[in-house]
């Protein structure tokens, strides 16, 4: 009996105080492990990067949108022809032909690079101009949406977290903004600011640097962000009228936090994900309304060449070069369609509640 | 309701009011004038005209007689085209844009929402599939890539469609395509997802369970609901689509109101683009107005204020 107790207890009599001392002794690697209930905690970007992972459509988005920046941005730079270099003699040449002068060198023992995708009206690499439209359409769509970001975010906070009568005047002002016929401003705007930055990059000393971006980029830039940050805003007061009254806003401000720190770091950065999503599908939009106003002939300065002014050039030679079409159009379409799916697939990974 | 309406024609009087102003000061920081392009002006001429045209007085006293102008709705000359009011310029374009604009959005609709509701019928099957793949590419191509490829197909390499002008009916069916590309796609995707909103809703079960048919319940419950968002979408996308696609007039060379408002602005034509923004802006504020209170009509819940 003795004997039994001890085995089930450890004790050598039932009720006595005897303590064993293995009980006592720290516990091991292996005990501590079991006692772990809880998986790994992770982090907010780790679950919405492994929830990215599994969907195939926006992956697939993301490495088209890769192999596309890679020709857009590393290709041109070591590629043997320039954007705006023109090859006397070697006029609308067709894809992998060579001209004469060409032909000759070749003939000579000389490597002559061929002209991928032939050449346009002014003897200029076609291939090298596409690849250098995508990339203007994509800095475009990029650069364009951060400034919006930046813009309608702080704005949305501002009007949200105050509320009242700043509110109502400033969501005014958005809903004034959203009914003014934006596609008529835009062209009236980017005509109109051609020529103050023409004035200050030739006029006044630092800003020489316009002239190297170009002065169609920059007054898209900023038409764009004059226009379009009222959608973003809109949804980031949305997010932060309901934030604002959550307790760490007001244990914030009972720590006595000014304004401006409640809502840089409280307010919007708990609001990142839609910041992050939204701003996403605003690239694809950014590069359509670009492309656009590029191919009306109001976009980038004549020799830089983007998807849309390379399409519109191409429609007068459409009957005899219609490749020259075809490719900027297949480019355009296939960077917004990804930026599309990835955005999408942001959204599901990052920000459910958004889906709609 | 009759008070909402008043108040938001006020709210659309300001704005376009100040449409009006914002337009006419941009215009006049650009440099240029309507003048300059013409032949070997000589600097009388110049300024007889300008003197003609009040355009030597100083800016603000041009914009107080245009306001006035405006109040009378009177848009004043155009100035490239001698003799031609700018109302009269909008009365001879704007119906061609509309026509085209019209049948392009009738088409939409037409094809995009039966299209959305029977693929949320069949959500996940083939049909469903299919739709979304082609829903996802119509929103993604730009209007100037579908209507050159068109243009190309049908027009150059078929030689079946004509692609220049607007003179019989067959010259119709290539831009109004262009045109309803991309508000069929966008339509349908719309009306998929909100009708499988109104699918899961109670009523439905309810309407199921009641022993509604299918084909009853599912044009007179789901259908009502579902197409609000719907509607929210075709009132600026009809004032957009009613005054031209700038992009698709150019390509199939259509004399529209679109194409006048680019070449405006190259003119520097300055009472034309006043009129042009100031009528689409009047065109876009009546379709919101429209659009609330055909809300109203459809949905008997929603209350304006």
């Amino acid at each position: 009996m003795a004997e039994k107790t001890k085995e089930l207890t450890g004790k050598k009599y039932p009720l006595s105080f005897h303590l064993d001392v293995s009980d006592f002794l720290p516990a091991e690697e292996s005990e501590k492990q079991s006692a772990v209930v809880m998986r790994e905690s992770i982090s907010f970007w780790k679950d919405g990067l492994r929830r990215l992972r599994k969907n195939k459509l926006a992956m697939t988005s993301l490495a088209v949108l890769i192999i596309i920046m890679i020709f857009a941005f590393i290709v041109p730079e070591i590629y043997p022809y320039s954007y705006e270099q023109q090859i006397r003699g070697s006029e609308n040449l067709g894809i992998m032909k060579y001209s004469t002068q060409e032909l000759e060198r070749k003939a000579n023992g000389e490597f002559v690079f061929p002209h991928i995708l032939g050449t346009d009206s002014l003897g200029r690499d076609y291939a090298v101009r596409l690849m250098m439209g995508s990339r203007i359409s994509l800095i475009v769509g990029i650069i364009a949406s951060l400034i919006i970001l930046l813009i309608g975010s702080t704005y949305g906070a501002v009007s949200g977290y105050f509320g009242g009568k700043i509110d109502l005047i400033m969501m005014r002002i958005v809903d004034i903004i959203y009914t003014v016929p934006d596609i008529l401003i835009i062209i009236l705007l980017s005509v109109t600011l051609k020529f103050p930055l023409e004035y200050l990059a030739e006029n006044v000393a630092g800003f020489k640097w316009i002239n190297t971006v170009g002065v169609g980029l920059i007054s898209i830039f900023i038409v764009f962000s004059l226009l379009y940050w009222v959608g973003m805003a809109r949804i980031v007061r949305g997010q932060i009228l309901s934030l604002k009254e959550q307790d760490f806003v007001t244990a914030a401000k009972a720590l006595g936090a000014p304004h401006s720190r409640i809502i840089k770091k409280h307010l919007l950065t708990n609001c990142i994900s839609t910041l992050f999503v939204t701003t996403t599908l605003q690239i694809p939009s950014s590069i359509f309304t670009e492309s656009f106003l590029s191919f009306l002939g109001m976009g980038v300065n004549a020799p830089m060449p983007s998807l849309g002014s390379l399409a519109a050039d191409a429609l007068s030679g459409i009957e005899t070069y219609p490749h020259r079409l075809f490719l900027p159009a297949v480019a355009i379409s296939l960077i917004i369609l990804s930026f599309n799916l990835l955005g999408d697939g942001l959204r599901d990974a990052f920000d459910p509640k958004l889906k709609n | 309701m009759g008070s909402y309406i008043i108040k938001r024609i006020a709210v659309g009087i300001v704005t376009i009011f100040l449409v009006a102003t914002i337009t006419f000061f941009l215009m006049y920081l650009v440099p240029g004038g309507p003048f300059l392009s013409e032949k070997s002006p000589s600097k009388q001429t110049i300024e007889a005209l300008e003197r003609k045209y009040g355009l030597d007085k100083p800016v603000y006293i041009q914009y107080l007689n245009y306001m006035k102008g405006l109040i009378k709705f009177d848009l004043g000359p155009s100035l490239k085209m001698r003799g031609r009011e700018v109302v009269d310029i909008i009365k001879t374009r704007f119906p061609i844009s509309a026509k085209l604009g019209g049948l392009a959005m009738l088409l939409a609709i037409c094809i995009g929402i039966p299209m959305g509701i029977f693929s949320a019928i069949n959500r996940g099957k083939w049909f469903d599939n299919i739709v979304m793949v082609i829903c996802t590419f119509g929103i993604a191509v730009p209007g100037f890539v579908v209507a050159t490829v068109l243009m190309y197909f049908f027009g150059v390499t078929l030689h079946i469609l004509p692609t220049r002008g607007l003179d019989s009916p067959a010259h119709y069916i290539l831009p109004v395509t262009a045109l309803a590309f991309y508000p069929t796609a966008y339509i349908s995707r719309l009306m998929r997802s909100s009708m499988l909103d109104v699918l899961g809703q109670d009523y439905m079960r309810t309407a199921k369970a009641k022993g509604l048919s299918q084909f009853k319940s599912l044009f007179k419950h789901a259908l009502r609901n579902a197409v609000l968002p719907i509607i929210t979408y075709l009132g600026p996308a009809l004032a957009y689509i009613l005054t031209g696609s700038l992009v698709v007039e150019k390509i199939f060379t259509i004399p529209g109101l679109g194409r006048q408002f680019v070449s405006s602005i190259t003119d520097r034509d300055y009472p034309l683009i006043m009129g042009l923004t100031i009528f689409l802006a009047f065109l876009l504020i009546t379709m919101n107005v429209i659009v609330d209170i055909v809300y109203k009509i459809i949905d008997p819940r929603i209350k304006l204020k």
